[in-house]
């Protein structure tokens, strides 16, 4: 059974028909990624499925259960969480502040200690700043501390959305690593990606989303090879 | 221009207390502000219902004065949740005048309220004590009479003050209602129910009014519906003096106004009808030179 399965979703902003109907699904313990252009809906796709906009129609599926239409609490309670694009760091909270935000709903506390550890060790630099305010770190530092503030809460599914935008390209491949790694551990990845290239070499299973309808599906290795693929996003 | 020392040293402890009582307030209006970008006109109001429910609890129910003002606090901060979740929550998503114009409207309603339903006179709020003359004994230097209420209600307002600050600083609640002031969506997908935080802010914000009245009502007993009108107003301008989202700038803008007004008159007393006008006045220099105020940042407006 998919962990997550989205079937005929419809999204709207005000008139504008944003996601036409999609439907896709997401295997446990596997890194899906949907890429396409800028305005293709990738960001909205996820923002629904996290639940900070409602969709005007069709289903999202978590683990047999219906949950569109959830406020955006209940749904990371449930053990889906998202990264969001621009990191969105708390800035006037300090670098551990933000980590305990991720893990505010979480009442135990060695299970929260040993993340803290594991989070610290796969990011050292956030160690070092752990009494700094989120504000004052650079911006490859936030995309550090907003991936981490998101395995706090521990999640079953993480959604992530563009994790390396604006990042200097060293600092991208280390993020597709710590992604893999994290995935390494059993967290699902969703991952929404401008870089095409990137995001298909690192995930099992690929969809392409044009204008707000997914044109192609496949496992990651096919869309890679894929001359149609290669043409629109790979720029080869 | 000769200075009476004792009549500054009065007037000096006087401006803190009152300047203390502002704070108070003012941190409600600066925390609401910093999460709502919201001026919840209503605290001046909520502040007297505190007066009302403390006054009626000891004179009416017979409580004795302390269970009276705790009933009161707890009161106010169910009035509070209630004025955010029906006043203020189904606005969350519409143009912030239509929010503010609510906000007046729940001060007017409040007040209405209060005419109707505890009458328009003024009542003697020392009624509410066991022992009265607690509010008139004082410690006596030399020739210098210091009213021992002004040493309780600036201890009180200190302790209230720093339960403030360690709850916003060095609690999980605290830490969300920060995180709520600078991002709402955002915090809302660490799986904190917003609303929830929402209400708390507005419980203890409107408690802290209540106590502000309480002892405003020890200083100057005989209220009356529109008793916190002024004080609110004045509350409002300390947020604004002090930075509006600061908490720290909204205890020193509080204390300042309350010192500043009363040196003012101390120094020329000709000018006492004019006491409430300064503060106006100092709303007007702040927005001036310092919009952001004295520990304000400026902020670049979200869109």
């Amino acid at each position: 059974m998919s962990i997550l399965e989205i079937e005929g979703l419809h999204v709207y902003y005000g008139a504008i028909h944003a996601i036409k109907g999609i439907s896709f699904k997401v295997e446990p313990g596997k890194i899906v990624t949907l890429i396409g252009a800028n305005g293709a809906g990738k960001t909205t796709t996820l923002s629904t499925i996290a639940g900070l906009i409602k969709p005007r129609r069709g289903k999202i599926i978590y683990n047999g259960q219906e949950i569109q239409g959830l406020p955006p609490h209940a749904i990371n309670r449930m053990g889906i969480c998202l990264v969001p694009e621009g990191r969105r760091i708390f800035p006037n909270l300090t670098v551990m502040e933000n980590l305990m935000m991720g893990a505010y709903n979480r009442k135990d506390k060695n299970g929260v200690k040993q993340d803290l550890e594991w989070v610290f060790s796969l990011f050292p630099r956030l160690a070092e700043r752990k009494n700094q305010l989120g504000g004052t770190l650079s911006g490859g530092e936030q995309q550090m501390l907003a991936i981490s503030r998101g395995l706090m809460s521990r999640p079953k599914v993480m959604m992530m959305d563009e994790p390396s935008l604006g990042l200097a390209p060293i600092l991208v491949e280390e993020v597709f690593e710590i992604i893999k790694k994290i995935n390494k551990e059993g967290v699902t990845i969703l991952l929404v990606e401008q870089n095409a290239v990137g995001a298909l070499k690192i995930s099992d299973y690929g969809y392409v989303l044009e204008t707000g309808n997914i044109t192609l599906e496949g496992h990651s290795k096919e869309l890679l090879a894929n001359e149609q693929v290669k043409k629109a996003y790979l720029g080869l | 221009m000769s200075l009476n020392p004792t009549i500054l040293i009065q007037n000096l402890l006087n401006g803190l207390m009152v300047g203390g009582l502002y704070a108070l307030i003012a941190v409600g209006y600066t925390m609401v502000y910093g999460i709502l970008r919201l001026i919840n006109f209503a605290f001046g109001d909520v502040m007297v219902m505190g007066i009302y429910f403390a006054y009626y609890g000891a004179t009416l129910i017979r409580l004795s004065f302390p269970l009276a003002v705790t009933v009161s606090l707890a009161g106010t901060a169910l009035l509070g949740i209630v004025i955010d979740r029906l006043a203020y929550k189904p606005l969350r998503n519409s143009p912030r005048i239509s929010a503010l114009i609510t906000a007046i409207g729940v001060s007017f309603f409040i007040e209405s309220f209060a005419v109707v339903f505890f009458g328009p006179n003024y009542k003697p709020f020392l009624d509410a004590l066991e022992n009265k003359t607690i509010a008139f004994e004082s410690f006596v230097i030399g020739n210098v009479y210091l009213p021992k209420i002004i040493f309780i209600i600036l201890g009180i307002t200190a302790i209230a003050l720093f339960i403030l600050f360690v709850i916003v600083y060095r609690t999980k609640i605290g830490m969300a209602m920060r995180a709520i002031s600078a991002d709402i969506p955002t915090t809302s997908l660490m799986g904190i129910n917003v609303d929830n935080v929402i209400g708390f802010t507005f419980a203890i914000s409107s408690a802290l009014a209540a106590l502000a009245g309480v002892m405003w009502a020890l200083r100057y007993p005989s209220f009356y519906p529109y008793t916190g009108f002024v004080p609110g107003l004045k509350a409002f301008i300390a947020a604004v003096f002090g930075g509006i989202g600061s908490i720290g700038g909204a205890v020193v803008g509080g204390i300042l106004l309350g010192v500043i007004e009363m040196m003012i008159i101390t120094l020329f007393p000709t000018l006492m009808q004019y006491k409430d006008a300064f503060a106006f006045i100092i709303l007007i220099v702040i927005l001036l030179v310092k919009p952001a105020g004295l520990l304000g940042k400026r902020t670049v407006e979200k869109v």
